[in-house]
């Protein structure tokens, strides 16, 4: 292979720039949930009520938590612990794991009940109730699919760390995919108060 | 060289003091939710939400410690985020 | 490349001596080299813009008369969707950052490579990803998309045409317009050679700058806005569709939010090449060097406002149409600035018409057409009498084709002997100019006029009272297609049989033209130290 070019801070600036692209594509459905907003501000209250907070509340909770096991596990890799850093890497993909079942057992309650895209009892329901519901697939599965590859950036860090390969000297790849893990946690800090707690 | 620029250690216990305030932030918000103040709701939410993605950003995502560049970078993509949404209310609001 | 026996002759051939690692269509395909992906990126734009113009010239034969001329109406539907995609997504995005700012970019700053070299390459990747998918949707799913570049709904969602694919491959493309400009923006940041300051970057280094900026920060955008669109046609959320309490409104707004500050993406850098490329033909520095650098940023950043003028007729809010007409006017400002110092830098020059200069200079005139037909869409009142007619036509060909398309001409009269060493013949590049430069204004100043007189843009078919002007933009056509076609057979036989030319055929002061032509793998045999300004030919030892 050619050179590799080492430049850490760069390459920590290169991903808060694809941390941006991120931001603003969730943006483009933070638009559209504000302008659906506030045109059935009551057809989206009845709507979020039909989420479950006990659902949104624990997988707050597990992104939370897993973004705190990540950001140590940089400490503890800047420490020389690399026994820690695998355990705490291991913590955040097992919350990854957790979410996606959580996620899971919710939407199929959801569709179970009849609430799914283009299902015959969304389109009983008000027009803005039904935004929501698609306003509410839409960006959650957006967000699930940042979990998965997020789980897959830090278990491939994961491999990576136990052969060595990232160390206390050298571990942009995984500081990189912390900050990506960390993301999909603050987009999530939005998701939850504006779909499951809305009144 | 590059190596003195990511000396900084961040300590065990800073990350769990942050992780405790937005577990409170949490509870707060969902308690918050419960009580109707009418329009008013929505906002409080997003101004908790905005106060917890601070603390990532600023601790679990470093950028406490980081130089001005990048301190500047997220300030105007995060300009330019909220113009976009404003300014479709342009339309919104008036239509 | 048979030219072998050339080379005994020829100087160094650079970056394009065969490598070792891998041969052939490897040694370029998976090569991490900055200058070999630029080549990459510039032989596929130039496949796309001749398959675009292809295109455009059977739209205008369609065109030649009303009613059926060569086509069904639906296949001219079909025809323009692909022309606009192909031109918009493929060539003129693209066609400036992607081919030469991969090019020169690194070596204008000093640097032996961009920030990320695997990443540009996976830009490359997924840019020919995207162009296939593009081009397969013409022949899978429902037939050829028939929506427009735009892809408007409701249109979009109930057409039976193959949208989703379409609408999937420009996705993909934007993904690779967004990592070449996080590539770029790095790259400026932490790549510049000792002594390169932010006040010694030459100014198209600026301006890719300003356009790497609305890359990253607007492109995900149009991602999510065509993830929408792929979501309601897979799926059916009917976040668009009014009967379900969407607003298909919102998505002009989504669509807008990034296909505007795009036409920056599209002209920005065309703008760099211009303010790089007058100086030097001028023998003189640039006027106002600052005053152009920090228009592209106000450009950049004043173009993230002005969505909205797109959506005059579309039932969006009396007071947006006040605001968004408004902030419009506001952009025509550093465009202006831009001119007033390429003029000012001209005057009194030293002038030397070579071609770079002579597509240059069309530039500027066919640009502040454009912008000044502009202003016209600009005003709701007048916005309303012309929208979707010809006359906007007219309009962003003028901006689009007579500004970034001349700038990449431009560009590649005056880049492409440095990369290939070689010269094309200058003559017939200049008779190839005129061409251009005569059947460009024949072309869409007639669009202009019959768009004035009320002829809707995208119909298949014209009222009789049409037909002249019609027929004059088809003839206008034909010139401008022998042009092209002439230009880039006199390149293409210019870059591997033409005279070798020296370090410096132009007289720039720019990095580019202290290091060999073509360059070395790593751009410079000695680490370069800048001493002066992108346009002191005084401390260059030019002049």
């Amino acid at each position: 292979m050619s050179e590799v070019h080492k430049d850490y801070a760069g390459a920590k600036f290169g991903m808060w720039l694809f941390l941006f692209t991120e931001l603003l594509l969730f943006g483009g459905l933070f638009i559209l949930y504000g302008v659906y907003l506030h045109r059935y501000p009551e057809e989206f209250v009845k709507a979020g009520g039909e989420l479950n907070v006990v659902f949104g509340a624990v997988n707050t909770l597990v992104l939370l938590t897993s973004s705190l096991a990540v950001a140590m596990s940089i400490t503890a890799l800047q420490k020389g612990n690399r026994r820690l850093t695998l355990v705490l890497l291991a913590v955040t993909i097992a919350s990854a794991l957790i979410f996606l079942v959580n996620k899971y057992f919710e939407w199929s309650a959801k569709i179970h009940h009849g609430l799914y895209p283009d299902s015959p009892h969304l389109k009983e329901l008000a027009p803005g109730e039904s935004v929501f519901f698609g306003l509410y697939y839409v960006t959650t599965g957006l967000h699930g699919l940042h979990v998965v590859i997020g789980g897959a950036l830090l278990a491939w860090v994961f491999v990576q760390v136990r052969s060595g390969r990232v160390h206390a000297e050298d571990f942009v790849a995984l500081e990189n995919s912390g900050l990506y893990w960390h993301l999909v946690d603050l987009i999530w800090i939005f998701i939850f108060p504006l779909y499951y707690l809305i009144l | 060289m590059a190596e003195q620029e990511h000396g900084h250690i961040v300590g065990y216990s800073t990350f769990v003091a942050v992780w405790l305030a937005l577990l409170v932030l949490t509870a707060i918000t969902v308690a918050v939710s419960r009580i109707h103040l009418g329009p008013l709701n929505i906002w409080v939410a997003l101004g908790i939400a905005s106060v917890k993605s601070g603390l990532v950003i600023a601790f679990f995502m470093h950028m406490k410690y980081e130089g001005r560049l990048l301190r500047l970078s997220l300030f105007a993509a995060l300009v330019t985020l909220a113009i976009f949404i404003g300014f479709t209310f342009f339309d919104v609001l008036y239509r | 490349m048979a030219e072998t026996h050339l080379q005994a002759t020829a100087p160094d051939r650079g970056f394009l001596t065969p490598r070792e690692d891998y041969s052939g269509l490897f040694s370029w395909i998976f090569s991490t080299d900055h200058k070999r992906i630029g080549l990459l990126y510039f032989w596929s734009i130039v496949t796309f813009f001749l398959t675009g113009v292809t295109l455009g010239l059977l739209i205008r034969l369609e065109l030649f008369l009303p009613g059926k001329t060569i086509v069904e109406a639906q296949t001219y539907n079909a025809m323009f969707t692909l022309h606009g995609v192909i031109m918009i997504f493929l060539f003129i995005i693209p066609g400036i950052p992607a081919a030469f700012g991969n090019l020169v970019l690194p070596i204008q700053i000093g640097a032996k490579d961009v920030a990320f070299p695997r990443l540009n390459l996976l830009s490359w990747w997924l840019y020919a990803i995207g162009a296939a998918m593009a081009l397969g949707s013409l022949f899978s799913g429902g037939g050829a998309p028939d929506t427009g570049w735009t892809f408007y709904v409701p249109f979009s969602v109930q057409t039976t045409t193959n949208v989703s694919l379409a609408a999937f491959a420009v996705f993909i493309l934007g993904f690779s317009s967004i990592l070449t400009g996080l590539n770029f923006i790095t790259t400026i940041h932490r790549m510049r050679a000792p002594g390169m300051s932010w006040g010694r970057l030459p100014l198209f280094i600026w301006s890719l700058y300003a356009t790497a900026w609305v890359q990253v920060l607007a492109t995900p955008i149009l991602g999510i806005t065509l993830a929408l669109v792929l979501v309601e046609r897979l799926l059916g959320t009917g976040l668009f569709d009014p009967t379900r309490g969407g607003d298909p409104i919102m998505f002009q707004h989504l669509f807008w939010i990034y296909s505007h500050p795009a036409v920056y993406i599209m002209v920005l850098p065309g703008m760099g090449v211009i303010s790089d490329i007058i100086p030097v033909f001028a023998r003189k520095p640039a006027f106002g060097y600052k005053a152009i650098a920090v228009s592209s940023i106000a450009i950049a950043a004043a173009g993230s406002l002005v969505w909205g003028h797109h959506m005059f007729t579309s039932g969006m809010s009396d007071m947006a149409v006040l605001v968004f007409s408004l902030l419009t006017f506001v952009v025509a400002i550093p465009s202006a600035v831009k001119v007033f110092n390429w003029v000012a830098t001209l005057y009194k020059g030293s002038i030397s018409l070579d071609p770079p200069l002579l597509f240059a200079l069309s530039f500027i005139l066919l640009f502040a057409i454009g912008g000044l037909t502009g202003l016209v869409l600009g005003a709701p009142a007048t916005d309303v009498h012309v929208h979707d007619t010809h006359f906007v036509v007219g309009h962003f060909h003028y901006t689009m084709f007579g500004g970034t398309g001349m700038a990449f001409f431009a560009a590649m009269h005056y880049w492409l002997p440095k990369i290939y060493g070689r010269m094309y013949n200058k003559r017939i590049a200049t008779i190839a100019w005129g061409l251009i430069f005569v059947g460009f204004n024949v072309l869409y100043l007639s669009m202009k006029v019959v768009g004035m007189q009320g002829m809707p843009r995208r119909y298949y078919d014209y009222i009789p009272e049409f037909t002249r002007l019609n027929q004059l933009a088809t003839v206008g056509s034909w010139i401008l297609g022998i042009g092209v076609f002439l230009m880039f057979f006199n390149l293409i036989r210019g870059t591997f049989r033409g005279q070798p030319v020296g370090d410096n055929p132009w007289g720039g002061a720019t990095l580019e033209w202290t290091t060999s032509s073509p360059p070395p793998t790593e751009n410079f045999e000695v680490d370069p130290v800048v001493t002066h300004g992108p346009y002191d030919f005084k401390a260059a030892g030019i002049l």
